[in-house]
């Protein structure tokens, strides 16, 4: 049985048919193509596909897609602007922060939400806002730094 | 195999509908239930959704705290008036997960998650359910014990008294931080009077089935002074009524081992951890 819904994804208004009882990872992957949110274990565990829902942080492999009706979803493919890369999507770079970069995305996401609402998190902020992700390449510390760097120049480009 | 989803606008409604369709379940947050449907659990024929703001409410400036059991760990965290669960909301899950994860979904979750309903039953947590029944309260420490029979009953709200200013410690205990599932987790409502304690509530998480009263630790604190000799007794008799699991996070055999050493830190030390 497939069910209408309507949200907004990245700014834009999506209209899709979803599956009865589909989670919103397939639903952005599958049916919208949205193929920049990752999926690793499907069970909430990982990370790897944390999205924002009217800001927060989500992981969308345990989002029930009908549940997101008339809400606002960020996903890695809203973060750059133009030519523009996002300060996180810099910073990740000039860090080294990526390797494998099979998490980046729900790094990436998982981050902007810690920074929307700490625009100057102390380190330990930034180790709690990846708390739910894991990574098995980096050791962390290279994203923790990437994470810091942007806040820093967010404050210098504020200031 | 499809799985249907109903939405009510009134918990009455979704109340009738869980108890009256098969395989039907209630959607707190979808931590749980979301995994059961990503992995095509037959248990699961139907979801049912309920819009009532009754679920998200947060009734805590009064000495009866309230919340609706779809209240998730991320309200709790930007509740003022509920500094001292905190650091038990905290330990569920990363951000992402605290977002969605649920009270009455904590109650249902399996060990060794459940962190949160191991804090509510040392607060002596009411459960209120609703069913064909109407309405009616429970103990958290008797629902606990027969959840498995309770898939049908809707969980609408827990309630508790506030514990006094400091008497409420919590403690999880894990291999990985700053997430990581339960080796295990240590909550504990420790009146005062006199500079002795009376009325000790213990609860313990990932050492039994479900979270449990460390009932002869309790008995043991009565009267006793929160110090090293004064729960000396305590801690010799932490495990007993415990009957913990082997997984893939801890062994009994260890969980039984560090259990007297967190508790006695928890009680003589600075408190949550």
């Amino acid at each position: 049985m497939k069910t209408p819904i309507q949200f907004t994804l990245n700014g834009e208004e999506v209209a899709a048919f979803v599956e009865s009882g589909s989670n919103l990872l397939d639903v952005l992957r599958e049916t919208v193509g949205d193929l920049t949110v990752k999926g690793g274990c499907w069970q909430g565990t990982c990370g790897v596909c944390t999205v924002l829902i009217d800001g927060a942080p989500r992981v969308a492999c345990v989002t029930l897609a009908e549940a997101c009706a008339g809400r606002s979803i960020e996903t890695v493919a809203g973060l750059r602007r133009g030519p523009d890369l996002h300060p996180l999507q810099t910073a990740f770079m000039e860090r080294f922060a990526a390797q494998c970069g099979y998490c980046t995305p729900g790094m990436l996401m998982a981050a902007k939400a810690l920074l929307d609402r700490n625009p100057a998190p102390s380190r330990e902020d930034v180790v709690d806002a990846i708390g739910g992700n894991i990574c098995r390449c980096t050791g962390y510390e290279p994203i923790i730094e990437a994470i810091l760097d942007a806040s820093r120049s967010n404050s210098r480009r504020s200031a | 195999m499809t799985v249907a989803v109903k939405t009510f606008p009134r918990l009455s409604e979704a109340a009738a509908a869980l108890s009256s369709e098969r395989g039907a379940r209630f959607f707190g947050g979808g931590t749980i239930l979301m995994r059961m449907v990503n992995e095509a659990d037959p248990n699961v024929a139907t979801i049912i959704r309920s819009t009532d703001p009754a679920l998200s409410r947060i009734s805590a400036s009064s000495g009866r705290i309230e919340l609706g059991a779809g209240v998730t760990m991320a309200a709790i965290l930007a509740e003022r008036d509920l500094a001292f669960l905190h650091p038990a909301a905290r330990g569920v899950g990363g951000p992402a997960i605290r977002e969605a994860a649920t009270i009455g979904g904590n109650l249902f979750a399996q060990s060794p998650y459940g962190d949160f309903a191991t804090a509510l039953l040392s607060l002596d947590a009411t459960v209120t359910l609703a069913g064909g029944f109407g309405q009616r309260e429970q103990p958290l420490e008797e629902f606990l014990s027969s959840r498995e029979r309770a898939a049908a009953t809707l969980v609408i709200g827990v309630s508790f008294k506030r514990p006094a200013a400091d008497a409420f410690r919590f403690k999880k205990v894990t291999r990985v931080h700053p997430k990581g599932i339960s080796v295990l987790s240590i909550a504990a409502q420790l009146p005062m009077a006199s500079e002795r304690i009376g009325g000790a509530r213990i609860a313990y998480g990932a050492m039994d089935r479900t979270p449990v009263r460390g009932k002869a630790a309790e008995r043991a604190l009565e009267g006793r002074s929160l110090d090293a000799a004064g729960v000396a007794p305590a801690i010799a008799v932490a495990v007993d009524g415990t009957s913990p699991a082997d997984d893939a996070i801890a062994s009994a055999w260890w969980r039984r081992e560090i259990l007297p050493v967190h508790l006695r830190r928890l009680l003589i030390g600075s408190g949550s951890a």
